[in-house]
């Protein structure tokens, strides 16, 4: 029987013919459209996010079973695309500043972003390949993409060699669990895994080198040499995106992964996320005390970040995933902020991204100062905000499943990271002001720091709109 | 007379990927054969994929075997690209000069 029921995969669709159809705008009218074709591509995302709300959030499988769409999908498609969506946002001026806005631009963030949604539907591990690949592609030249710069150009070649390299221990994997179980569709593997007694070796080596594959692409360690390099060396708009999107994208790849086709693997898997968590949360902590550079902190921050995010997978109860769903949008909306305020840093047109150029902002920019200590206060987990709720829910979950190891290392590596967060507003409050940033913000910018810090601020009247709909998301795994 | 079967594919592919691990680590001279290290891995899975699919009838295997093929001349552009960009900058592709960043 041949099923063409093609309507989960509208936004992906459009999304594609949409940058296609952008593309070759962008060859016929030269860098001249830029602008034109970024307000395009925001105009197409968000037409994308219209098309997913109007869908059925009913589990759908399609394409011959490589395509699922459910509750879960459509929540991270969401975020994903409301992630590009800000980064398109926020880099704009940025670009005319560096003389880098090329019309490529948005059309990589919007092929990366078909690439993220693909991954986070993927039932099939071809699909899942595809969409990796097509992400990790457009990331590789948007970290590349300043020509002129020695750093972006090697940025670009760290990312794309290392990204490569885990891309082929992901297929590595794949291989042996194709081998091993007959089959690359995720239901055909669960079922034969929760078949047998014995977990076959060939199975849990495969399973290895694809956790390590796509450890890579979160960015945990022992997996993350490449994250601070990258997160310096590119441009401020990329790695503002790549702080905000594709983390996003390859939790919940992960999460579909573990918690469908390996369910019956658990006691294997669990093993290795508990480590990878463990070693994030600290080297996140530790690395970043000796960091002067803020993109290089920030790189640090997120190594920290996902080692809570992976926490709740450990816990691999719906709570638990529900925890990391919203501790993921929590932390996208806080990196947003952060980046919105130091991809506007600049002194008399030099870019500065030092944490000595924030000396004394408080009384020059006040503005900027309150919503960076806003979002420091928030990262570093101090109760109204709504960073805070993010690791309550991480930790309460790890804590009904018995992981109190891993709960209280969690605790006591935030407040080392709190350390350095909380350095930031010192820098920001009590020390010499320098000289004042250039003020004019754009509109763009604006609107997006206003909606984080008002986010952030608010959560804690109406937590239980969003943690609600982030645990029907979760639970949607479970079936 | 020795009958070749799975195991040996299996194996020639695992020392393959070991060797493409290998060369993207140790090697210390030159960034092609970094990018040739990463090819000699996506093929040595490439073997694998395709002794899993005539070892178990199945056509999905080589199904996919395709399409990392296609995937990696993709990536293989791509480096080559970002590899020129980098050139163009350092006037160098030696690998201990990609060395601006540390910490």
């Amino acid at each position: 029987m041949i099923d063409f029921n093609l309507i989960p995969v509208l936004p992906e669709m459009f999304l594609a013919m949409a940058a296609m159809g952008l593309l070759v705008v962008g060859v016929a009218h030269g860098n001249s459209s830029t602008n034109v074709i970024s307000w395009a591509c925001v105009s197409a995302l968000v037409i994308a996010a219209c098309l997913l709300f109007g869908m059925s959030w009913e589990r759908q499988v399609v394409l011959n079973g490589m395509f699922v769409f459910d509750n879960f999908a459509g929540y991270m498609k969401l975020l994903v695309i409301l992630g590009l969506i800000t980064a398109l946002a926020i880099s704009g001026r940025y670009l005319e500043i560096l003389r880098m806005n090329r019309f490529e631009y948005p059309v990589l963030i919007v092929l990366a972003g078909i690439g993220m949604m693909l991954m986070i539907s993927s039932n099939n591990l071809l699909s899942l390949y595809m969409g990796l690949e097509l992400q990790s592609l457009s990331l590789y030249v948007l970290a590349a993409f300043n020509r002129n710069s020695l750093r972006a150009a090697e940025a670009g070649i760290k990312y794309f060699i290392l990204g490569a390299l885990s891309s082929g221990m992901l297929l590595f994997g794949t291989s042996l669990i194709y081998g091993y179980t007959g089959s690359i569709d995720y239901g055909v593997i669960g079922a034969t895994l929760s078949g047998l007694t014995a977990l076959p070796f060939g199975v849990i080596f495969g399973l290895v080198f694809i956790l390590a594959g796509l450890a890579f692409k979160v960015s945990a360690v022992p997996f993350h040499m490449w994250t601070p390099d990258v997160y310096q060396g590119a441009p401020t708009s990329v790695t503002a995106l790549f702080a905000i999107v594709p983390k996003v994208a390859a939790i919940a790849l992960l999460m579909r992964l573990l918690f469908e086709p390996f369910a019956a693997a658990q006691g294997q898997w669990v093993q290795i996320v508990y480590f990878l968590s463990l070693a994030s949360m600290v080297v996140g902590a530790f690395g970043a005390i000796a960091q002067t550079n803020l993109k290089r902190l920030f790189a640090y921050s997120s190594i920290g970040n996902m080692g809570y995010a992976l926490i709740g997978i450990v816990a691999g109860t719906p709570e638990g995933a529900g925890a990391v769903i919203l501790y993921m949008l929590i932390y996208m909306v806080m990196t947003a902020g952060v980046f919105a305020i130091i991809i506007g840093m600049r002194h008399d047109g030099i870019r500065a991204n030092h944490i000595s150029d924030l000396s004394g902002i408080s009384a020059t920019n006040p503005v900027l100062a309150y919503a960076m200590a806003i979002f420091m206060f928030s990262m570093s987990g101090i109760p109204p905000l709504a960073g805070f709720f993010g690791k309550l829910f991480i930790f309460q979950a790890a804590v009904a499943e018995q992981y109190y190891i891993l709960a209280t290392l969690g605790i006591l590596t935030s407040v080392v990271a709190a350390f350095y967060y909380l350095k930031i507003v010192k820098v920001m409050f009590f020390d010499e002001s320098v000289e004042p940033f250039e003020k004019d913000i754009p509109f763009a910018r604006r609107v997006v720091l206003f909606v984080a810090v008002v986010f952030l601020l608010a959560f804690i009247f109406r937590p239980e709109a969003i943690v609600g709909s982030a645990q029907s998301a979760a639970a949607s795994l479970f079936i | 007379m020795l009958q070749i079967g799975l195991a040996h594919y299996l194996t020639l592919a695992g020392l393959l990927f070991t060797l493409g691990i290998f060369g993207v680590f140790l090697n210390r001279k030159n960034v092609i054969v970094i990018l040739m290290s990463i090819e000699l891995m996506l093929l040595a899975v490439n073997i694998n994929f395709v002794a899993f699919s005539a070892f178990l009838h199945d056509l999905t295997g080589q199904v996919f075997t395709m399409f990392i093929l296609t995937v990696a001349a993709a990536e293989a552009a791509i480096g080559l690209a970002i590899l020129v960009t980098f050139f163009r900058n350092k006037g160098s592709i030696a690998v201990e000069d990609i060395s601006a960043m540390k910490g």
